[in-house]
């Protein structure tokens, strides 16, 4: 029997058996650390292995994503802690202009089909969207793998997910991640590798991938990958979910897979709006919006903001006449990063104040006090224009 | 430090109804606004900071306490000042039926007591499983046993390399160990 994506990648990196619940000590391509979790590796390091270099620096980055540039002292005295120890130990920094780290890897090559890359990102493994396994892990794991190049790792059992029939044109791949989410919850794929079939998700751009594959986070799964190939693995389990009836879908307060059809939840009022994201960051994302947005101004008393996923996206806006339409319909335009996700960038939510945003996760608390829905770039830019959740072809 | 069996008083975290709470997250654990903390010692007065009804927690708990949770413990973020301010409690165990798998990782390789029992949403909902219990765990051969009430239930026996890296004091010391072979 064919073993299955994930199975294949780690085989490839280790030479224990490779089996489903199976632990194997497996090699790694690429390990990375942020500037949160980073400042961690760097003392984790320094007091385990002192001045020793790093396994292999050419294999070895910071990527900093998350304060960029520092608002803060502590940030900025915690960047600067990276930025000294790889300026001893010959590491590259992709520092506070770059944007996501893991967006950065796929964009730079290091991230590519076959590898393995771990960081301190809990959503590396967006990475399978280009059929890479990727892990977050936390800084005792990453530091140990920049002096090792090795971790152990719980081979998982893999999850066959068929998509059926086609969704239809006025949707994206977020509401098809919505939708997947909704079914799949935090239980069917848990602890698990998902592998997603049909025409469906075979037919998604790479940044429709990347949204799909970076969700399977929040369905507490170990990863996700869309195989060219048609399903000949064993699989622990299968589920098949039908899309054709697909309608956008967003995600209500607190909770990712709290989803809903967005006609359900129309006219909720709302106070600001975030397109961006590791989920949603990427060009055609803000192309989408722009396509709404265009000509029209976002609602008087609504805060629209954009944070691009990269520097590289951001040229392609600036090229491509896409910030321009979008600065003039109110939108505050930020640089790259996780801003709207993670506190330390721009968009954290005051009590009272309702946000929707093309982010990944709405935890109580995560992202402020306010509530948020979590939705498509197209809904979310709609929603902005009406200053209430609506669909697009309801404006 | 790598006793591989430990006793001592539990919380169970349940919710505002009596029901366990599931899918903590980590940001309800130790949230994101105080992830520039990275000494150890100073994490723990932040523990379950942003979990409704639990944000006394640091204020309660005595070292060498046990914690019963629900499902998916610590889904979400890599951080491991989610599974430090525990240590900083000095916290015996934590005892859920699931967890999250970074969470889970991060506590294995800190050397600190992650342990599964699949029975224990049961046993809270049928009142044998209460905070205050005294609880003694057998992280080898899977027994826990409920003290003061005389009962026992299954938990999942630490996997080979989960016992190794706590039996070494976490995955350093291990990795140590282990490249001199």
């Amino acid at each position: 029997m064919p073993k299955t994506v994930i199975e294949k990648i780690i085989q490839s990196h280790t030479h224990d058996e490779v089996a489903p619940g199976k632990i194997v000590w497996m090699d790694l391509d690429i390990r990375s650390a942020r500037d949160f979790g980073g400042p961690n590796v760097v003392k984790n390091y320094g007091r385990e292995y002192g001045d020793e270099p790093v396994e292999d620096k050419t294999k070895t980055f910071f990527t900093f994503d998350l304060c960029v540039p520092a608002c803060s002292l502590k940030y900025a005295e915690n960047q600067q802690v990276c930025r000294d120890f790889s300026g001893k130990q010959g590491i590259k920094v992709f520092d506070v202009d770059q944007g996501i780290g893991s967006h950065v890897l796929i964009e730079e090559g290091l991230a590519s089909a076959g590898t393995t890359v771990v960081g301190t990102d809990s959503h590396l493994n967006i990475l399978g969207a280009v059929d890479c396994f990727g892990q977050g892990m936390g800084d005792v794991d990453i530091t140990f793998a920049f002096k090792t190049g090795k971790t152990w790792f719980e081979v998982p059992e893999t999850l066959r997910v068929d998509i059926t029939g086609k969704s239809p044109p006025e949707t994206t791949a977020k509401d098809l991640t919505l939708y997947i989410l909704k079914q799949l919850g935090t239980k069917k794929a848990a602890l698990k590798a998902v592998e997603f079939f049909g025409e469906g998700v075979r037919d998604l751009s790479l940044a429709g991938r990347i949204t799909l594959c970076s969700m399977v986070t929040e369905m507490a799964g170990i990863i996700g990958f869309i195989p060219e190939a048609m399903p000949d693995s064993e699989y622990a389990n299968s589920v098949s979910i039908d899309v054709s009836g697909l309608t956008p879908q967003i995600a209500a307060p607190s909770s990712p897979e709290n989803v809903f059809a967005v006609s359900e939840l129309k006219d909720t009022e709302i106070d600001s709006g975030f397109i961006g994201s590791c989920t949603n960051g990427r060009t055609e994302d803000f192309a989408a919006a722009a396509r709404i947005l265009k000509e029209h101004k976002v609602k008087e008393g609504v805060m629209l903001k954009v944070v691009p996923a990269t520097r590289r996206v951001y040229r392609e806006l600036l090229d491509q006449g896409i910030l321009e339409t979008l600065f003039s319909c109110g939108a505050i335009i930020s640089n790259p990063g996780c801003g709207g996700c993670a506190e330390g960038h721009i968009g954290l939510t005051g009590e009272g104040e309702v946000q929707i945003s093309t982010g990944n996760r709405n935890f109580a608390g995560k992202q402020g006090r306010g509530k948020t829905y979590l939705a498509s770039p197209e809904v979310v830019a709609a929603s902005c224009l009406a200053g209430r959740i609506i669909r697009p072809e309801d404006l | 430090m790598t006793e591989t069996t430990i006793s001592g008083r539990i919380w169970v975290l349940l919710d505002e109804k009596g029901h366990l709470i599931e899918n903590i997250d980590t940001d309800q654990i130790f949230h994101n606004a105080h992830l520039h903390i990275t000494d150890v010692n100073k994490m723990g007065e932040y523990t379950l900071g942003n979990l409704e009804g639990w944000k006394d927690f640091p204020q309660k708990s005595r070292p060498g306490d046990i914690l019963v949770v629900g499902r998916n413990f610590g889904a979400g973020s890599s951080r491991q000042q989610a599974v430090d301010c525990f240590r900083s409690l000095q916290i015996g165990a934590i005892l859920s039926p699931s967890f999250g798998a970074i969470y889970f990782r991060n506590a294995v390789n800190s050397g600190f007591p992650v342990l599964r029992g699949l029975q224990i949403p049961q046993l809270v909902d049928e009142g044998k499983l209460e905070t205050g219990d005294e609880i003694c765990l057998h992280f080898l051969s899977g027994e826990a046993q409920i003290i003061n009430k005389n009962l026992s239930f299954p938990i999942i026996p630490m996997s080979d390399v989960q016992s190794e890296i706590y039996r070494a004091g976490g995955l350093y010391n291990y990795g140590k160990t282990w490249t001199q072979d």
